[in-house]
């Protein structure tokens, strides 16, 4: 039952940190009403689990020994410094300010962790009122369902793998990375760490991540280089940052979203009433995947490479039968 | 899921909570956690058997129940040892950190000076949990300073009930168009926000991705609510299957079986050599052309043939373009 067990983490919880010092297993079996009238395995399984369960709520629960001398004798504490959040004073306008927060994030598991962080400055004595303010307020969106899988794994520091591929007809090849941190940049997250497969850092754009992020080692099994600058290498990795160009005619009047990147355009003199655009671009492949999206509508003059690939997969949808 | 966990997680809060405040009502209590306040009566009700180790009664915490079942008020005593909340974990931290500085980069510049005071004192009380923030890094999209505009000027005139003229750009035909709605409301999901409204030019309820739209013009026309038309539920996605959805079979090559993952399947199976079949519901055979164009042969519409037909059509039409000009 949900309350007993509760009554129980906490009862353990507040032996722990009202102690002097370390307080041995048999000790804590005394005095906590549940675990002594427990049989012995019964005991052992449940203060495990215990133990576990107040971890993973961020209680430091440490393990030392009792008297240095005699190592024989492990005990359990909670220092007191390491469990209380600190004084924190806000003035009321701060506190509105830290209410506006709270909704910047949308995403439901970020916007919880942030209700939490709030929960506990209320707790501290802060009065968050989220409505005294009338200003603009940002939002971070995330829309790639594996956002969430990619935060928890750069925060537990938990080495992942995952299946990603570069374009829309590119097969998917499974990937092994460390992250190291994750980045937005003009509306799309990206991670960046440590590629293990390729042994060099690497960044990958979680739209492009098929299937789901699964742990491949250990919590906190590496670290993050001292030193290192997520935005700094986020910004030296960027696979999206264009460095061709590619030369389009445009039926007149469509491909607006192209329109919207175009560095150039203007009518182009050898075909009647078409636009010609100049449009930066990073991967060849994705490139044609937008270019595709507009049919008969735009046409690729160059480069030579980009022209093949959008014709080889036209022929292809053109040529398939049923 | 434990619900144990969730609730000792209340708790450790819910009591320094109590403490630093005098009086504190069963109703706030609950919105400032945001639960029924029937859960903190349940929570408070494990306090009762909670205390300093060892057996005596005196070393119980004490909660007024008198006061709780009375007047609807919280009061705890006995428990000075939980006066402080539990520090704040990493993802926490960071998660709010994060938020003040994405606040503070797209926010009006009146709130700047706040939130750095604001950053300032959380950095320095979360203290390590805090570090991982700085490997989180949000720059917003250059429009984001302009969407936030927009929603703040869209969600005014839902509220004032006044009509909107907007030119709004429509991918899946490539075009813009000029319309006059009746914002409801603005809300987001999947990533992205929409206006609810009600669209005078379809005369029926859509929703608008504020960042397809070019101009928004609040205009001093007034519209009575309507009151036939309920908010979107968009708790179960923004793409409802309708009773107009075509259901479409596709045989998916290796290099496409990501679209099985990627978009809403009614049903998947292997189809050999490491080939899928897949169902989905469309709604725009626009959409599905645009999507089996780019797929090129790593994708094919197995059925219905009308529109095999079309995705055929549109390429073929397409390559027409890169056939030698007559006269080179």
């Amino acid at each position: 039952m949900a309350a007993r067990k509760s009554e129980r983490l906490l009862n353990l919880l507040i032996t722990l940190l009202v102690a002097r010092s370390y307080v041995t297993k048999e000790r804590i079996r005394e005095v906590v009403e549940q675990y002594r009238d427990s049989t012995d395995d019964a005991f052992e399984k449940m203060f495990e689990r215990d133990k576990e369960e107040l971890r993973s709520l961020g209680v430091p629960l440490e393990v030392g020994h009792l008297d240095r001398a005699f190592e024989d004798e492990p005990g359990y504490r909670i220092e007191r410094s390491a469990f209380e959040l600190p004084e924190i004073d806000l003035t009321p306008e701060e506190a509105a300010v830290v209410g506006l927060a709270a909704r910047v994030w949308q995403h439901a598991g970020l916007a919880s962790a942030t209700s939490t962080a709030l929960v506990k400055l209320k707790a501290a004595g802060v009065d968050v009122d989220r409505t005294a303010l009338d200003v603009v307020q940002p939002q971070i969106s995330v829309a790639e369902p594996c956002f969430g899988a990619f935060w928890d794994a750069t925060v537990t520091r938990t080495p992942v793998r995952f299946d990603y591929r570069p374009a829309a007809a590119t097969e998917p090849a499974q990937r092994h990375l460390q992250p190291w941190g994750v980045v937005s940049y003009r509306g799309r997250w990206y991670v960046v760490g440590l590629d293990t497969d390729r042994d060099a850092e690497r960044m990958f754009r979680l739209s492009r991540v098929t299937g789901p992020v699964l742990a491949s080692g250990r919590p906190g099994s590496f670290e993050v280089p001292e030193g290192t600058n997520v935005h700094a290498l986020a910004r030296s990795l960027a696979p999206d940052r264009p460095s061709r160009t590619a030369r389009l005619r445009v039926r007149p009047g469509a491909a607006l979203g192209l329109r919207r990147h175009a560095q150039f355009s203007d009518g182009d003199p050898a075909a009647d009433g078409w636009d010609l655009l100049e449009v930066p671009f990073a991967r060849a492949d994705a490139m044609a995947d937008e270019v595709l999206g507009y049919g008969a509508d735009v046409v690729v003059e160059e480069p030579p490479e980009l022209r093949e690939l959008v014709v080889d997969r036209l022929r292809a949808a053109a040529g398939a039968r049923p | 899921m434990s619900g144990a966990r969730d609730q000792v997680a209340r708790l450790l809060a819910l009591v320094p909570y109590i403490q630093a405040r005098s009086d504190v009502s069963l109703e706030q209590a609950a919105k400032d956690f945001g639960v029924r306040p029937a859960q903190i009566v349940k929570d408070l009700n494990v306090l009762w058997f909670c205390g300093l180790p060892g057996l005596g009664m005196g070393d119980l915490i004490d909660v007024d129940m008198e006061a709780l079942e009375g007047e609807g008020v919280i009061r705890v005593s006995n428990v000075d040892y939980l006066s402080r909340p539990l520090r704040l974990g990493s993802s926490e931290a960071s998660a709010l950190i994060v938020a003040l500085r994405t606040l503070r980069e797209g926010g009006d510049e009146s709130v700047r000076p706040v939130v750095d005071r604001v950053l300032g004192k959380l950095e320095a009380a979360a203290g390590e949990a805090a570090s991982l923030a700085a490997q989180v890094e949000v720059q917003l999209s250059p429009d984001e300073a302009e969407l936030g505009r927009l929603r703040k000027e869209l969600a005014a005139a839902a509220q004032e009930r006044r009509a909107v003229r907007i030119d709004y750009y429509v991918p899946a035909r490539d075009e813009s168009t000029e319309r006059t709605v009746d914002p409801l409301r603005v809300v987001t999901a999947e990533g992205h926000a929409y206006l609810d409204a009600w669209c005078r030019l379809a005369e029926d309820q859509r929703l608008f991705r504020l960042d397809r739209i070019n101009r928004a013009e609040v205009l001093d026309e007034t519209f009575r609510p309507h009151r036939d038309v309920r908010p979107r539920d968009l708790a179960h996605g923004l793409f409802q299957p309708s009773p107009d959805d075509t259901l479409v079979t596709l045989l998916l090559e290796p290099g496409a079986r990501w679209v099985a993952e990627y978009y809403p399947v009614e049903s998947a199976e292997e189809a050999g050599e490491d080939r899928l079949r897949v169902r989905l519901l469309v709604g725009d055979p626009g959409w599905l052309t645009r999507l089996m164009l780019r797929l090129g042969g790593a994708a094919r519409v197995e059925g219905p043939a009308h529109l095999a037909d079309q995705v055929r059509r549109a390429a073929t039409a397409a390559l027409e373009a890169y056939r030698p000009r007559s006269g080179e």
